[in-house]
């Protein structure tokens, strides 16, 4: 489990602006990111209306939540597949397990998913016997690290080369010590080599899924390694952990909103792998999973329909946020103190571990308005943050964070 | 258990109602351990359907019926005439540029010089001539050479293969974008294993938007059928993991090779 350290924000945000390894590091989402993101989505002249777009789809499929999540069951079902209903972290870990259990398993691969992350479902498969192996680039070497992501998409943003050059040498004692290690290439074939043979032996597959789509019962992951597609093809178990507002009602929406994902996130047209599974292998293929469980997580989701917070159930995962937000950009993921960092983790955090314990997140924000103005689902960021410091000011004055009273009454009015 | 115990904090929920709600599917998972998946199913979508605040009738009509539509919205103009023959020879352009800005080699050949192509790309990039493939009837159908051609492997791949070669379903023009499908003679390890990824795509099959490939793959498996797996392919695989400097060629495919065959 992620340990909880938000109420202690403003001490992790001191750490944090000392830190010159992580100062270093932050510069590169400066400079990549946003750059990127502007430049795909001026190409793409019908980039504000596909915005548009993707904000209607997902209010629709909020609107009419628990129909689609009933519509996507049964065709997932009717294909072979099995849906697993999770009304909180503690329910997903031991579905999960109960599958490890069936089959015997002994080590998962992982493709990267932050719904694993908010489940903590590594350190409980950990102490229940089960090996859990990242294979995103980034997820591997914080694991290595014994660390949590610090961005949604770009969980190692927060390490430079040469950190993670020390611990490939610490960690892959098997290889010669003066092996060539200069270039990001040659870190990149080290950690290429090494889970291969993980993907190979491993019991089960677990990724986490950007996409439901109901009319057909299909999880989507989208990607640029191909290390969550080898997650999900090689193993006999295919295990998807997806939270219940991921649901689309058609490809055709998958398309729209798709077109919006990768050029808000890395910039890119499309990312590499978009990938569409649909239950286990089918009768005569020569590869696939035998069995394919999907893990619904409500997790408090459910409980943010009709409140003003709903909208941020529209988020889709894309980092835009946090890469034009100018605290994150100085303080990183870590400082935030549990798995969603930035803009959408200020609005999202409170919601899933109380406000009385991440009552700070909504406080750390200048209110430029970058991160509603990238969004490409028109989550009005800096709303959401002024309704939880409004919550915050009606609370009675000693549940919340001492530090941030004056604040919160110097802001809100 | 690690601390979950926070999750329970009722003053953390965010209505009184819900709050409520949220104490009452709690109370059950108590009572009832692991083996309760069908009530908290139940809890879940009764929580979800009393905060909407519409009646279940609408609400199942208005998905029923949003499902049926397969709505397009919006999609890019691509430049498109109402002359098939113009239209056509530019989306095979675009699909091309597209497919090359991703970082995939393209190659456009005529359907009889495939088997030349495939061979010709192993010798260029110094591999053995042997490659893994399905056993698509299109691949079959190739005129490979009966001596001096390469090796043919069939079947899934294992990971010790250097090069593989698949058919596409099809390609979008929008972004240079593979369409694959999985099945009997299609496995999808080749797309991924082997770090050289050989495609044939035919010049008819390159659509222009990923829309134009949903709607052949319901002609094909029928309305709400899908293959096991649809890989949309771009490009070879990469990472940006370490410094965001982007590497080709992280676990899938270091190097993509498109034949764009014409018949």
């Amino acid at each position: 489990m992620v340990e909880i350290t938000s109420p202690d924000f403003k001490h992790n945000v001191d750490e944090a602006l000392a830190d010159q390894q992580l100062q270093k590091a932050m510069r590169h989402v400066r400079v990549n990111f946003i750059e990127k993101r502007a430049k795909a989505a001026a190409d793409l002249p019908e980039f504000e209306t596909l915005r548009n777009n993707a904000r209607d789809i997902k209010n629709h499929v909020l609107e009419n939540l628990d129909q689609y999540l009933a519509a996507y069951e049964k065709r997932v079902t009717a294909q072979g597949g099995h849906v697993h209903w999770a009304a909180d972290a503690f329910e997903a870990r031991g579905i999960v397990l109960d599958i490890c259990r069936k089959v015997n398993a002994k080590t998962v691969t992982k493709g990267k998913s932050m719904i694993s992350e908010e489940i903590g479902l590594n350190e409980f498969l950990e102490q229940n016997g089960v090996t859990p192996v990242e294979t995103d680039l980034g997820e591997y070497i914080i694991q290595l690290r014994g660390e949590h992501p610090s961005h949604i998409i770009a969980p190692a943003v927060h390490l430079n080369m040469d950190q993670v050059r020390e611990d490939f040498r610490r960690v892959h004692t098997h290889l010669p010590a003066d092996r060539p290690m200069e270039e990001p290439q040659s870190l990149l074939s080290e950690a290429r080599g090494i889970l291969r043979d993980k993907f190979l032996s491993a019991d089960i597959g677990i990724t986490g899924a950007n996409f439901l789509v109901a009319e057909t019962g299909t999880s989507i992951i989208v990607t640029n390694e191909g290390n969550g597609d080898l997650t999900q093809i090689l193993p006999k178990v295919h295990v998807v952990i997806a939270s219940i507002e991921k649901i689309v009602p058609t490809l055709e929406d998958m398309s729209q909103i798709v077109r919006v994902l990768a050029r808000s996130a890395t910039g890119q047209e499309m990312s590499v792998y978009t990938t569409l599974s649909t239950g286990p292998k089918r009768k005569g293929d020569p590869d696939g999973p035998e069995q394919y469980h999907v893990i619904l997580l409500d997790n408090g989701r459910s409980n943010m329909l009709g409140t003003e917070f709903q909208e941020m159930l529209r988020c889709i995962r894309c980092g835009a946020c946090m890469n034009h937000c100018p605290v994150y950009q100085s303080v990183g993921g870590h400082a935030y103190g549990w798995v969603y960092p930035g803009p959408m983790g200020a609005v999202l955090t409170p919601t899933l571990i109380g406000v009385d314990k991440a009552g700070h997140l909504p406080n750390a924000s200048t209110f430029c308005g970058r991160c509603e103005s990238v969004c490409p689902m028109h989550i009005a960021l800096p709303k959401m943050m002024r309704h939880w410091r409004e919550r915050e000011f009606e609370k009675t004055p000693d549940t919340r964070p001492s530090t941030q009273k004056s604040q919160t009454l110097g802001l809100v009015c | 258990m690690v601390a979950n115990g926070w999750r329970l904090d009722p003053a953390s929920r965010l209505a009184d109602t819900a709050r409520r709600q949220f104490r009452l599917a709690m109370g059950k998972r108590k009572a009832e351990g692991h083996a309760m998946n069908t009530s908290s199913r139940d809890a879940i979508l009764q929580r979800i359907a009393a905060n909407l605040g519409t009646s279940e009738k609408t609400r199942k009509a208005a998905v029923a019926n949003r499902i049926k539509l397969h709505s397009r919205g919006t999609l890019p103009d691509l430049g498109q005439t109402q002359d098939p023959k113009s239209d056509k020879r530019k989306l095979v352009e675009r699909f091309c540029e597209k497919a090359q800005a991703a970082s995939a080699s393209v190659d456009r050949v005529k359907r009889s010089d495939i088997a030349k192509a495939v061979s010709s790309f192993l010798r260029e990039h110094n591999l053995p001539q042997a490659i893994r493939l399905g056993t698509d009837k299109r691949l079959k159908q190739i005129a490979w050479p009966k001596r001096g051609g390469p090796e043919l492997r069939l079947g899934a791949s294992d990971g010790n293969d250097l090069a593989g070669l698949s058919h596409a379903f099809g390609g979008a023009a929008e972004t240079g974008t593979l369409v694959m499908v999985s099945g009997a003679d299609n496995p999808t390890t080749i797309n991924f294993l082997p770090e050289n990824h050989i495609v044939i795509v035919n010049e008819s099959d390159i659509e222009a938007h990923y829309e134009n490939l949903w709607t052949r793959l319901r002609k094909k498996y029928g309305t709400g059928e899908m293959p096991r797996t649809v890989n949309m392919i771009t490009g070879p695989s990469r990472s940006a993991d370490i410094e965001q400097t982007l590497i080709l060629g992280a676990h899938g495919p270091v190097r993509l090779h498109i034949i764009v065959a014409r018949d």
